[in-house]
């Protein structure tokens, strides 16, 4: 099926629908946790519009990404920290 | 590597005000270009909104001409379509982050960076919500209203989540209509605003026919949902797989498990580039005159940075600068009178959905307040300004620039942050270094 993509978060292969942002894509693959804060809390998207950075993750090795802000490609790499 | 792209216009964001004023000033047979962070044209309101192809001629001609829109989704693809037809240089997933001296500006995207040249600049640099900290905000799965809504349009599963929705505005049941259209169920919405203040609001919309017909179709959208008013959350907390929202309702305890907490309290402008750019800002509004000129000569400013008032407003704006810049103040005049009755919407916003005082209590000394470097609401103590407490604490040091903690320090204890420096975006130092080079070419 051409609208549908596949994935890697954190290892695990996920399907997805083509236009789906990565950060929707990472709780798709039951990732509630994006990343760790400086004091060791769990966080994940507030704003949803590439604000407030809760939501970054490493994509194909390049870290502090703004997962909200970007759409899923065929054979992503996508890393959380949570 | 750095492209270099120059134009008669540029404008800064891609949401209704940009779009309006791009569209006419392209239209008008100058080089426009668009700049925005997201990968694809909208702005928020109209996020995920498809191009309405054969609605566009009967649209066209329809509020051409009796101005008066049908609905909001029909305004979208208007001038989204409207758009699309216009010769338009369109920069998507781009991101301004200095302006080295006057008439450019250096962005940032994927590939690197990209040098604008302008003879006019307009920006619509749209809004953010307003986030007040109380116990559990900073918890996965609690998010802004318009976050949530936003992160659904970019495929959140929401059909059989419950999804409480809190906080203040018209935009809560924007939100909530969006969430239950999708199959989500909303236990409640918490209006912090009094029923007394929202029936002065309903009782002033009776001037305004289409907004009225917006809040009667959110209503029956909204049939069986529970609208609480003079209610908000006070704390969130963990429950299992669950979110357990404390909200105090009238003053009363209330819990309510969910899988969501959708809560925004309002919108506030984003005034980092029209700071940068020295553009004068009295109360949170970019200053400018009949023709949306700022105090910077050849900067126009549109939307909700001059005042937040909705996407109407906006859009009358965008196109008032848009002919302005295009020395088509003819036909930017013509558009005053429903301009000014759109700005006066603005007023009664404000007075209706004004914080409560309480809300400012809502906060513990263990909340978290500036989510990037952790710091509490307790270490701020003390301290006479967001300046004082930045050196001390690093609260708003963080990636986010204060975007987030800078409007709950500003409603909690007073403080304003009116200083923009460069870079206003986290920016490579390959996207400023490659600045420097082209200054040397």
């Amino acid at each position: 099926m051409a609208d549908v993509l596949t994935l890697s978060i954190d290892g695990r292969s996920v399907r997805v629908p083509i236009d789906t942002t990565v950060a929707a894509a990472v709780i798709i693959a039951g990732q509630f946790a994006f990343r760790q804060s400086v004091s060791g809390q769990s966080r994940g998207p507030l704003c949803g519009m590439g604000i407030c950075f809760e939501c970054r993750v490493t994509i194909d090795g390049q870290e502090h990404q703004r997962s909200c802000q970007i759409r899923c490609r065929e054979g992503m790499e996508v890393r959380t920290d949570g | 590597m750095v492209e270099v792209a120059s134009f008669d216009v540029l404008v800064i964001g891609a949401g209704p005000a940009g779009l309006a004023a791009a569209c006419v000033a392209a239209e008008g047979g100058q080089r426009v270009g668009v700049v925005d962070d997201n990968f694809s044209p909208g702005g928020q309101i109209w996020r995920g909104q498809a191009v309405g192809k054969s609605k566009t001629a009967w649209l066209d001609r329809m509020i051409g001409k009796t101005g008066i829109q049908p609905n909001r989704d029909a305004l979208a693809s208007y001038w989204l379509a409207r758009t699309s037809k216009s010769d338009i240089s369109w920069f998507p997933s781009a991101r301004i982050v200095t302006a080295p001296k006057p008439g450019h500006l250096l962005a940032e995207n994927a590939d690197g960076a990209v040098s604008f040249q302008y003879q006019k600049l307009i920006l619509a640099t749209g809004a953010r919500e307003l986030f007040l900290p109380f116990p559990g905000w900073t918890l996965p799965n609690v998010m802004g209203a318009g976050g949530l809504q936003a992160m659904a349009k970019g495929g959140l599963p929401i059909d059989g989540k419950r999804i409480v929705v809190a906080g203040t505005g018209p935009l809560l049941l924007v939100v909530a209509a969006y969430l239950r259209k999708h199959g989500a169920i909303v236990p409640v919405v918490a209006e912090q605003a009094s029923a007394w203040s929202l029936t002065q609001f309903g009782a002033g919309l009776s001037r305004e026919p289409g907004k009225l017909a917006q809040a009667f179709a959110l209503r029956s959208q909204l049939r069986g949902v529970p609208f609480l008013t003079y209610t908000w959350p006070t704390m969130v907390a963990t429950d299992g797989g669950s979110l357990r929202v404390t909200l105090s309702q009238r003053g009363e305890p209330r819990d309510v498990t969910c899988d969501y907490l959708a809560c925004g309290f309002g919108l506030v402008p984003n005034l980092e580039l029209p700071r940068l750019l020295g553009c004068g800002v009295i109360e949170d509004a970019v200053l400018v005159d009949d023709w949306q000129e700022t105090t910077v000569t050849s900067v126009y400013c549109v939307g909700e940075p001059t005042g937040v008032g909705g996407v109407d407003k906006a859009v009358l704006e965008g196109q008032v600068a848009g002919y302005a810049a295009t020395g088509q103040r003819d036909r930017a005049e013509t558009l005053f009178g429903k301009r000014d009755a759109a700005q006066r919407f603005v007023g009664h916003l404000n007075r209706a959905f004004a914080l409560q005082p309480e809300l400012r209590q809502i906060v513990t000394p263990d909340t978290i307040l500036c989510r990037c470097e952790d710091v509490t609401y307790g270490r701020l103590q003390g301290y006479s300004s967001w300046r004082a407490a930045k050196l001390h604490t690093r609260c708003g040091m963080g990636p986010c620039q204060g975007r987030i903690c800078g409007a709950a320090l500003h409603a909690l204890f007073g403080w304003d942050d009116d200083s923009a420096r460069p870079p206003v975006f986290p920016s490579t130092l390959e996207t400023l270094a490659g600045d420097v080079a082209t200054e040397r070419i």
